[in-house]
């Protein structure tokens, strides 16, 4: 699994131009949320973690549909497959590279959510857990489906559709987190939310590595 | 019997595949002994890229059986994979990627350099291959294959694309593959290049065989 890891952070290195337009598209959202919103800072802050997160789902998309883009180009994929491995290796080997990707886009992202929506928090180790174990909720299906939409002419379209419905616990307990975080937890529910998340991305990650293979091989 | 040690290297029995409503494989069966360089011939559509990437596990045949070094290719495909190494029309590479990083996302061995010195191509090790002709992609293509280590190979038109320079370089890998026991199956349109060193061959239209020539078994 090394390998197959190695083999996509390189892949990501090199159209690393790439990230920097999904982050701008990211971080444009946040932008067009507040303007949407108003000038009022007090809605503005009490939403911010919802905003952030929608940012973040909407960007993620760009980057999970683009993640099969270099396997299709001459066929990379069937060439993996061919090799003695087992697919769920190349799976987790994706998985776990556009995981670290999402969780770059997400702290790259909390600056502009600071500062566009006054959200700032001295809670910071907290929130990158948050937005580690949320990103994990979102690549492990994310990825999935990616591979499943790969071949298709519309994948842009299609990725978003079929993903959005499978994450929305994952999204909820990801923008309880952030806002609990944010703006405080008077009734100590971070832990319970956050074990929450942490059960969704066990399913998640188990269950989307043993479909992997049945979506790829024909 | 020893699994991956089969009295037959590959053992196809009525398989056809089809796509849509056109039948692209129809009834196709033969036996081959380990070994042994066999040419699948025929004309464009015939079949020949559709036999190799049932054999080679890319896809799967709608009906019959085909074993390859003993294992099934539906069921075992693991294992078949183990065993053999398909060079396809399509050339399997990240364009992103260097020549060299390339074959380690197969194996990361000490033999990279070797391979890449032998396919004429280790001046450009370190460059992306999207800056490489279709010819060096087809160079490239072939360590792949080598590097994979097969004791069966399928070559689908392992010519194409290439430099006389590379005719002569895929003749003497074959060569070399079968002087150390390897099973060959090249599917190509080279028909008079390759009966030279062919121990035998089938031809297939629509699908089918209608041609057998010198000892499958």
């Amino acid at each position: 699994m090394i390998a197959a890891l190695r083999k996509e952070l390189l892949l990501q290195w090199r159209t690393r131009a790439q990230f920097m337009a999904v982050f701008v598209f990211g971080a444009s959202a946040l932008l067009l949320f507040s303007f949407a919103v108003g000038p009022n800072a007090e809605i503005l802050r009490q939403f911010s973690a919802g905003f952030m997160w929608l940012g973040l789902l909407l960007s993620s998309t760009l980057t999970l549909a683009e993640s099969f883009h270099a396997e299709m180009e001459n066929r990379a994929l069937e060439g993996l497959l061919l090799l003695p491995v087992n697919p769920r290796t190349i799976y987790y080997g994706k998985a776990i590279a556009n995981w670290l990707q999402l969780v770059l886009l997400g702290f790259a992202l909390v600056p502009v959510m600071v500062i566009l929506y006054d959200a700032g928090t001295t809670k910071l180790p907290q929130l990158a857990l948050v937005i580690m174990l949320g990103t994990a909720g979102l690549s492990a299906p994310g990825t999935l489906y990616a591979a499943m939409t790969s071949q298709v002419r519309s994948r842009q379209t299609l990725l978003p559709l079929l993903l959005f419905p499978l994450i929305v616990p994952a999204l909820l307990a990801s923008v309880k987190l952030t806002s609990l975080i944010i703006l405080g937890d008077p009734m100590g529910q971070l832990s319970a939310w956050m074990k929450l998340l942490t059960a969704f991305d066990a399913i998640y990650w188990s269950l989307c590595g043993l479909l992997f293979d049945r979506v790829v091989e024909e | 019997m020893i699994r991956g040690v089969a009295q037959f290297a590959i053992e196809a029995e009525s398989i056809a595949r089809r796509y849509g409503r056109r039948w692209a494989l129809a009834d196709v069966s033969f036996r081959l002994a380990p070994g042994r360089v066999m040419m699948v011939a025929g004309r464009n559509g015939s079949g020949k890229s559709t036999l190799l990437r049932v054999l080679a596990t890319a896809i799967r045949p709608d009906r019959g059986e085909a074993r390859v070094a003993g294992f099934d290719v539906v069921h075992e495909r693991e294992d078949v994979r183990r065993m053999s190494a398909l060079l396809s029309h399509y050339s399997y590479l990240y364009d992103a990627l260097t020549a060299k990083e390339n074959l380690d996302v197969l194996r990361n061995s000490g033999q990279t350099p070797a391979l890449l010195e032998r396919v004429g191509l280790a001046q450009r090790a370190g460059d992306p291959v999207n800056t490489f002709s279709a010819g060096m992609r087809k160079r490239l293509s072939f360590a792949r294959v080598l590097l994979q280590q097969p004791r069966i190979v399928f070559f689908d038109e392992p010519y194409g694309q290439l430099d006389p320079e590379g005719f002569a370089l895929v003749d003497q890998v074959i060569g070399e593959l079968k002087e150390s026991g390897a099973t060959v199956l090249v599917a190509t349109h080279q028909v008079e290049h390759v009966t030279g060193y062919a121990d035998c061959s089938i031809t297939l239209e629509a699908g089918r065989v209608i041609a057998t020539a010198g000892a499958l078994e």
